[in-house]
């Protein structure tokens, strides 16, 4: 099939982006969106010109690397994957494809369609752990856990950290991101001994970086990749409430 | 302890509990109300006169205006930081699915703000003694000022734009508190929408008897 | 170069690791202080190393090539992590799981170490539990274990089918920790382009900052090389695309020795190739084939939709050739039937490469939900992928390159020839021997992470305490930038017409076609011929836009495709010289009449050590003989 792509093209943080058109000719239905870029830009290299700039690792919707705004969605326009795994035979013959950076003032553009999530890191940094050292640990079965809470706990801690929470979100609020690891923790024996400490230090860091707010919009479970659910962001309140 | 207080998720929570608290007003005030609908304008005069005088609606009165001004305040400031949050917007739009109301929320709850300042210039300014008029007399007030075409028209749309703000409200407002359950978050849902619908119809109602065929 | 001492400490097998730990020489906590240790990678091994080192209060300084350690590719893993729990009383053991990886290996590894890996399994799973990683549980609360290939117990632990995603981000939130806490820092989109030697010993790294292209000079007093493995020398494989060998090959080349190379895992059940541009193939975890069931066709050319095919045409052929492990036999066993079936014209699809992995049976079974709790994830994977729903009709599979056993040779304190160059995880070679076992390579990473490097690399450090912080303004410093600037602008200069990915997939063919499942001298002689050739077309036609400044993704492939066209010609010399079938090296050559691995015990039980000797020279080759003394070495079989 015959595509024609508007991809955001922006040389470094500190210049001016716009959108540039390609044809983009015989695309195969059975590519992946980020393989239909190679092709992109492999025709760009020939011609000795800039390809597109894109994050991009491990190509089976698992390390979280990839992500760009498709035609109005992170990671385009089908529910539940990332951009590397989503495939072209979603898109018909002829169809513009519209393809954008991140959108936030916390995830800045570095190039083309790459933008930089530390701020991510930095929230995790602030208390995304439990504070345990090596060889410290007890025998593992020693901290019985119900099953219904390890699972519950296991679907929250599914985030790849992508990002298309943030994108999504009309305000680039982040809560969706930190209810997954504060959920993941709350759930957990494990994690209750430092939950007050750790949920402070998170909300206080999302707030610093310049994420916007939670107005329950929804938009985030809609885009999540993982299918990181709302329910997360009430527990996270929840959480914030206890620790006062 | 003042950056948990002025957190985005603190501010929130205040925010939301301040909203139900101005839900809960509302049907107080539509019953009251429902007096204008009868030819005597006794019962509707008293019960304005008891809630404008009972102690315990006065301190009713004073935090429910401090509910206002603070869910006010915070709704703009949390509004400014999340257009600050995003300098710069997609071309492509968004398609995402979503609560639809959510995303206007700022601008309902500024028509609602418009309309209580016109709202408290027509009645509770009276009251205060800040506009001319009878406080003692709100019946025949309220009859004058509803066959106002203009005015009629105004608050009838007003009272529709607050019906949008308090659908997504109500059930946002349990998400923020924490409140999210797998069988009663629904329940709440639907109760936001029939309450969002039944509140705003019922002053509607009244509204359009009286301007229509009193 | 003196001959290869393994340090493998004295006394019996089980006491060896608790003697070392007890009269190695340590570092105390002031000292700890002074001491800068660089640690490259941030998956299992590197992370974890991170914050246990940094634990210890080290300063640690953590460089990774992605925008977050959180996207190391340990991420990817699937299946689970095994550890000698014991917790299903089937007679499991430390013994009988370091049995079960000498063996699975085909007895190609050293003892000592993998002992001391069964041994601080168990380690390993209590420090998971306990920074939050939510395995899987039983209903009374306790951690749930399933059976693996190659093995007779069920040992494995797991989270779903994201057992290596939760096992990371466990090791990035204690990373994450030691950051908070100042210990470590973090230098995400970094790539090494170089290692500097002083005096013969480690003593720093050149990177490039992936985002400025600003060349940047790091020193230390040891440097620990966490960079996982050259899996993608494929070009297609289940790796990360951009996951590579040049930080091992940048050490080898500056005199760390590399082993085994030709030892490479080809996984048996992958996303076959859909397309031409495929820039990748997904792994479908091995756990599938404890419920699914592998089969193709009793008749060739069969082009019936499979679920039309009645059983009494259809061949299972893995439960038929080896009744005793049936769908459950090691990768390497499985990955070849598969190719010797499609290659005798069995195979189905569209390409012919690829058999049926049924979970038809599984599905009557169990009921639709058991199998959905189990691998639910994967199975909407491989829908998202393919567009076939796999509780309707059974998943297509085929083998692609997957994990590499071979690495720089380290000893037993999993230090290289480059005294105070450590190189652990996958980076290394020592533990899986010519074959990984299903769930050991997490295990291993996080073992050799923070368990085992932050107990070895004290004894190193204990004799450098009296020198400073190292300056990086030494004429090494300087000579080592110099040379990573020129081979980037030599790469910049070239102007020619071809895509460095273009090379890749080239290089890639070569190497699945003469040095993938299976290899013969004459292949492997025409792939030293053919890499040659692409080698000289490379320099002379590759093209890479843009400049050394600012965000260049092209030249940094360009970089690890050049790398990886010289590591390629050690890997066939390797193969070349294992002149016997082992693990997932079989040569055509040797096989039983049955067409199974035919070891030869006598000649080559030895570690293939090789030395580079300089640009143009071959390779010079060390062996490391393999003493067993725990174990008889016993034909392999699974029938």
């Amino acid at each position: 099939m015959d595509l024609r792509l508007k991809i955001w093209r922006q040389k470094d943080a500190s210049s001016q982006g716009s959108f540039e058109t390609y044809p983009m000719e015989d695309v195969s239905p059975e590519m992946s969106f980020l393989e239909m870029l190679d092709a992109l830009n492999k025709k760009l290299v020939e011609q000795g010109k800039e390809p597109v700039a894109f994050d991009h690792d491990c190509r089976e919707g698992i390390c979280g690397s990839c992500g760009m705004y498709i035609n109005g969605h992170p990671h385009g326009p089908v529910p539940a994957v990332t951009t590397c795994l989503l495939s072209m035979r979603y898109f018909r013959d002829g169809e513009t494809i519209w393809i954008e950076p991140w959108r936030a003032r916390a995830f800045p553009v570095i190039r083309d369609l790459i933008v930089d999530r530390s701020a991510f890191d930095k929230i995790q940094t602030a208390g995304g752990f439990i504070s345990v050292n090596t060889g410290g640990a007890p025998e593992a079965n020693s901290i019985p856990v119900p099953k219904k809470d390890s699972d519950n706990a296991f679907d929250a801690s599914i985030c790849i950290g992508c990002g298309a929470c943030v994108a999504a979100c009309k305000n680039s609020s982040a809560m969706l991101f930190v209810s997954a690891k504060i959920s993941q923790f709350a759930l957990l024996p494990q994690g209750r001994i430092e939950a007050k400490e750790r949920v402070r230090a998170m909300v206080e860091k999302m707030d610093e970086l310049g994420f916007g707010s939670c107005s329950n919009t929804g938009a985030c479970e809609a885009e999540c990749p993982k299918q990181i659910r709302l329910t997360n962001i009430a527990r996270l309140n929840r959480e914030y409430y206890k620790a006062f | 302890m003042n950056k948990i207080l002025f957190s985005s998720i603190s501010k929130k929570f205040v925010m939301a509990l301040a909203g139900l608290f101005l839900v809960l007003f509302l049907p107080v005030h539509l019953t009251i109300n429902f007096m204008l609908l009868k030819s005597d304008p006794g019962p509707f005069n008293n019960a304005a006169r008891f809630m404008a005088t009972f102690p315990v609606i006065r301190i009713f009165e004073i935090v429910l205006i401090s509910a206002l001004l603070i869910h006010i305040t915070w709704g703009i400031t949390l509004q400014i930081g999340n257009w600050l949050a995003r300098p710069v917007g997609y071309a492509g739009g968004s398609k995402s699915e979503t609560a639809f109301f959510s995303k206007f929320m700022i601008w309902t709850g500024a028509s609602v703000l418009i309309f209580l300042v016109l709202h408290f210039i027509n009645f509770y300014f009276i009251r205060l003694g800040l506009v001319k008029g009878n406080p003692e007399d709100f019946y025949s007030v309220a009859h004058q000022l509803f066959k106002i075409p203009s005015y009629a028209i105004i608050y009838l749309a007003c009272f529709a734009l607050l019906g949008l703000h308090l659908y997504h409200a109500l059930s946002s407002a349990f998400q923020t508190l924490g409140l999210n359950h797998r069988i009663w978050t629904p329940v709440v849902k639907v109760f936001a929408w029939i309450y969002a619908v039944a509140i705003p119809l019922g002053f509607a109602i009244i509204l359009i008897t009286i301007w229509k065929f009193r | 170069m003196a001959a290869l001492d393994s340090k493998i400490p004295e006394g019996p097998l089980a006491q060896k690791w608790t003697k070392y730990k007890a009269s190695v020489k340590q570092v105390n906590p002031a000292n700890k202080k002074k001491l800068d240790i660089i640690v490259v990678g941030t998956g299992l091994s590197g992370a974890g190393a991170a914050s246990a080192l940094g634990e210890l209060g080290y300063n640690v300084k953590n460089f990774c090539y992605q925008d977050s350690p959180r996207r190391a590719h340990s991420v990817a893993a699937q299946g689970g992590i095994n550890a000698a729990k014991n917790y299903q009383n089937d007679g499991d053991s430390v013994y009988r799981l370091f049995y079960d990886m000498i063996k699975g290996g085909d007895y190609r590894a050293r003892e000592a170490n993998v002992y001391r890996a069964a041994e601080v399994s168990n380690q390993v799973i209590d420090h998971f539990t306990a920074l939050g990683v939510p395995f899987a549980r039983d209903y009374g609360g306790t951690l749930d274990t399933r059976s693996f290939g190659g093995v007779q117990v069920s040992r494995t632990f797991y989270a779903r089918g994201q057992t290596g995603q939760q096992c990371l981000l466990g090791c990035y939130s204690s990373l994450n920790r030691q950051i908070k806490k100042g210990n470590v820092v973090m230098y995400p989109r970094r790539e090494m382009l170089d290692l500097v030697v002083i005096d013969g010993k480690a003593r720093g790294i050149i990177t490039r900052n992936l985002i400025t292209g600003e060349i940047e000079r790091h020193s230390a007093h040891a440097v620990v090389l966490a960079t996982g493995g050259y899996g993608t020398i494929y070009y297609l494989s289940t790796l990360a695309v951009n996951s590579n060998a040049s930080a091992a090959w940048k050490a080898h080349k500056k005199g760390a020795f590399f082993a085994n190379p030709s030892f490479i895992q080809i996984h048996p059940t992958c996303v076959p190739q859909l397309n031409h541009f495929q820039s990748k193939l997904t792994l479908m975890s091995e756990s599938l084939r404890n419920d699914g069931r592998i089969w193709v066709p009793k008749e060739k050319n069969d082009k019936r939709p499979a679920n039309s095919i009645p059983e009494e045409d259809r061949d299972y052929y893995l439960e038929r050739r080896y009744p005793a492990f049936g769908n459950l036999v090691p990768r390497d066993v499985a990955s070849r039937a598969a190719k010797e079936r499609c290659d005798a014209g069995y195979g189905v699809g569209k390409t012919g490469l690829a058999v049926y992995l049924d979970f038809r049976d599984a599905i009557r079974k169990q009921g639709k939900k058991a199998i959905e709790n189990k691998y639910g994830n994967l199975f909407e994977m491989y829908k998202t992928i393919t567009g076939s729903d796999p509780y309707e009709e059974p998943m297509m599979i085929y083998p692609a390159g997957h994990y590499t056993m071979g690495g720089l040779w380290v000893d037993y304190e999993l230090m290289t020839t480059i005294p105070g160059l450590y190189a652990i995880g996958e980076a290394n070679f020592s533990d899986h021997g010519a074959n990984r076992l299903g769930a050991s390579s997490l295990m291993q990473a996080a073992g050799d992470g923070y368990f085992v490097l932050p107990n070895t690399i004290c004894n190193y450090l204990a004799d450098e305490i009296r020198l400073p912080k190292i300056s990086t303004d030494l004429p090494e410093f300087a000579d080592a930038e110099k040379s990573a600037v020129e081979r980037l602008k030599s790469l910049l200069s070239i102007n020619g017409k071809q895509t460095a990915s273009s090379f890749h997939k080239r290089l890639g063919k070569i190497m699945w076609d003469y040095c993938g499942m299976t290899r013969n001298e004459e292949g492997l002689k025409k792939a030293l011929v053919l890499l040659e050739e692409l080698r000289k077309e490379f320099w002379s036609d590759l093209k890479v836009p843009g400049k050394i400044n600012g965000v260049n993704q092209e030249l940094e492939k360009a970089g690890r495709v050049a790398d990886y066209l010289e590591l390629a010609s050690l890997l066939v010399t390797d193969a070349l010289d294992r002149r016997e079938s082992c693990g997932a090296h079989f040569r055509e050559e040797f096989q039983t009449p049955d067409g199974e691995a035919l070891r030869n015990d006598s000649g080559y039980a030895y570690v293939a050590a090789w030395e580079y000797a300089g640009e143009g020279k071959s390779h010079i080759l060390h062996k490391e003989h393999l003493k067993f003394e725990e174990v008889e070495l016993k034909v392999r079989s699974y029938k």
